[in-house]
């Protein structure tokens, strides 16, 4: 359901994406690590069409998404929801406004720049507010929430959209260990229930063992790994990394508890 | 889902509520709709009665002068690049005025915007009557202000420097002073503790952030002194605005010469644009090439 096909990427003279290949046939939780500047970033920004590639190709469902332009290309968006490291909230606006945001793509423009939305749409965001749990702050701004809360409001809005493609970029690098288990734990659970492909840019190992199907690797912009979380060992994660044996995950690691199955296979190494 | 361990919430309470202050809003937002329109209507209604010759009987009349004025430059056109030559001098008389006035005015203005932005003012109880003080630079047209001091000191450009330059101290004054509120007070703090002046913290660490900003605003007012110099002129501070007078008046014969005067003032104001919007580039993101300037 989704392919990309050599997708590359230059600013400039700079290649922040080097030929990205891959492939993904049913949904699933995919983890995208690497260092700041591996083009992790730059990657998800052109699933979502926020850059444009420079070539290559990303094909959903039979269609390049690289080549859409103006109202196809919106569509195209409101479908694949992005979720990123500060929120990217309207800060001055409340809690419901910024989900219903979400839908911004099927209404009528006069009509929202009014802020009038149609009751079931109203309804919907603070079901979803609540299955997030953060319901109870639905008429506060969005500014006066805390870091944790706001990044369930955006994932909210990103459930809004009803999205077949969630990305998230960084979506826990501003948050706190506790706050970061329950938005990891949210993504999580959206792909369990509702099926939704996920893909996340995660900068700790443990948050792309312990939570994705499947982890992608990059370094300098490009692929240097794709397998599945019991393959990511210590040696692979050094290699990513540009790492020398004083590389430790432990003393980066944002978990607050580990699953014994888990500190078994890390003893091991 | 998460967290759904801890309490059961009254969901529908909050959909209710917000549903219920959704729609307060929209019916406010309706009246607000409607009391705008009905203001709109009843003051032009007000207006056109009040007016000698009414305005939908005057509107197809709008184009008339200026069709005048277009018709005999191009009757002329050929004459334009000699007038444009003729009041050149004028011009520059004019633009002096404003880039004196500009420099003046915005130099106090900064002092002044510092002096009246609360949590940089060195003395919090002089920034209500500092504030007032510019409200009363503003308020008073600068052509009085200039008709009093030609009364005062004779025509001539000096005048209408000092009256434009008053203005521009309560403009700049007030405009900057809503930038430096924008300007974080992270580095003023840093430089309070290594023991800095006041006036070392103003200059080194909120002149910095601001003065992009700064730029722009006092590029904006110069271009709006010029059009205030110009129009100066007419009561007798000198400049291109004399000469409009002389020209633009009815039954002269020289409207070919006020499209000159026009299309330099046009030619001005593009001028200022370009090269303001250049300086703010270089401001906002540096020397084109990394060298040190010194």
């Amino acid at each position: 359901m989704l392919q990309l096909n050599s997708v590359t990427k230059k600013f400039g003279a700079n290649t922040a994406v080097h030929a990205a290949s891959f492939a993904v046939d049913r949904p699933m939780m995919i983890g995208i690590i690497g260092s700041s500047g591996a083009g992790k970033s730059t990657l998800l920004r052109m699933l979502n069409c926020l850059t444009t590639a420079s070539c290559g190709e990303i094909i959903v469902n039979g269609r390049d998404i690289t080549k859409l332009r103006g109202s196809q290309r919106r569509d195209w968006q409101s479908h694949c929801a992005m979720i990123f490291q500060q929120f990217n909230l309207v800060p001055r606006l409340d809690v419901v406004s910024n989900v219903l945001h979400g839908t911004l793509n099927r209404q009528n423009t006069v009509a929202t720049m009014f802020n009038i939305f149609p009751q079931a749409d109203i309804i919907r965001a603070i079901d979803i507010l609540d299955r997030l749990g953060v319901a109870e702050h639905a008429h506060k701004r969005a500014e006066a929430l805390s870091g944790g809360q706001q990044q369930r409001v955006a994932i909210a809005r990103a459930l809004m959209q009803d999205p077949t493609i969630i990305l998230a970029d960084e979506p826990i690098a501003s948050l706190d260990p506790m706050n970061a288990q329950v938005v990891m734990q949210a993504l999580r659970d959206i792909h369990e229930q509702d099926g939704r492909m996920v893909i996340a840019n995660l900068h700790t190992l443990d948050t792309a063992r312990r939570y994705c199907d499947r982890v992608i690797g990059m370094r300098a912009g490009r692929i240097v790994f794709d397998g599945t979380p019991e393959q990511l060992t210590t040696g692979v994660a050094r290699d990513i990394y540009g790492a020398d044996a004083s590389f430790s995950e432990t003393t980066t690691s944002t978990q607050i508890e580990t699953p014994p199955q888990r500190v078994a296979c890390l003893a091991a190494q | 889902m998460v967290e759904s361990s801890k309490i059961v919430r009254p969901v529908q309470g909050i959909k209710d509520s917000y549903l219920a202050q959704a729609r307060a809003k929209r019916l406010m937002n309706l009246i607000l709709l409607v009391v705008f329109i009905v203001m709109l209507v009843s003051g032009f209604n007000t207006a056109d009665q009040r007016n000698a010759g009414g305005f939908w009987a005057g509107l197809p009349n709008i184009l008339d002068f200026p069709a005048d004025v277009i018709g005999e430059a191009i009757a002329r056109r050929h004459l334009l690049p000699g007038y444009m030559v003729k009041y050149f001098p004028s011009l520059l008389e004019t633009v002096n005025i404003a880039a004196a006035s500009t420099l003046l005015g915005a130099m106090l203005g900064l002092v002044l915007s510092l002096v009246i932005t609360r949590g940089l003012a060195p003395v919090p109880w002089l920034i209500i009557p500092v504030r007032r003080v510019l409200d009363i630079l503003r308020a008073i047209p600068e052509i009085v202000v200039a008709l009093v001091l030609i009364f005062l000191l004779g025509g001539g450009p000096v005048p209408a420097m000092i009256a434009i330059a008053l203005h521009t101290v309560g403009a700049l004054g007030k405009l900057f002073s809503e930038v430096n509120e924008n300007a974080s007070l992270k580095p003023v703090e840093g430089l309070e503790s290594v023991g800095a002046s006041w006036g070392q913290r103003m200059w080194l660490g909120v002149i910095p952030q601001v003065a992009p900003n700064y730029l722009s605003y006092a590029l904006l007012r110069f271009e709006i002194n010029i059009r205030a110099s110009a129009i100066l002129g007419f009561v007798g501070a000198g400049g291109i605005g004399y000469d409009l007078r002389n020209t633009i008046s009815w039954g002269q014969g020289k409207f070919d010469e006020a499209a000159a005067i026009f299309l330099l003032l046009f030619l001005t104001i593009v001028a200022v644009d370009q090269i303001s919007s250049m300086f703010r580039h270089r401001l906002t993101n540096g020397q084109p090439s990394a060298k040190v300037m010194l």
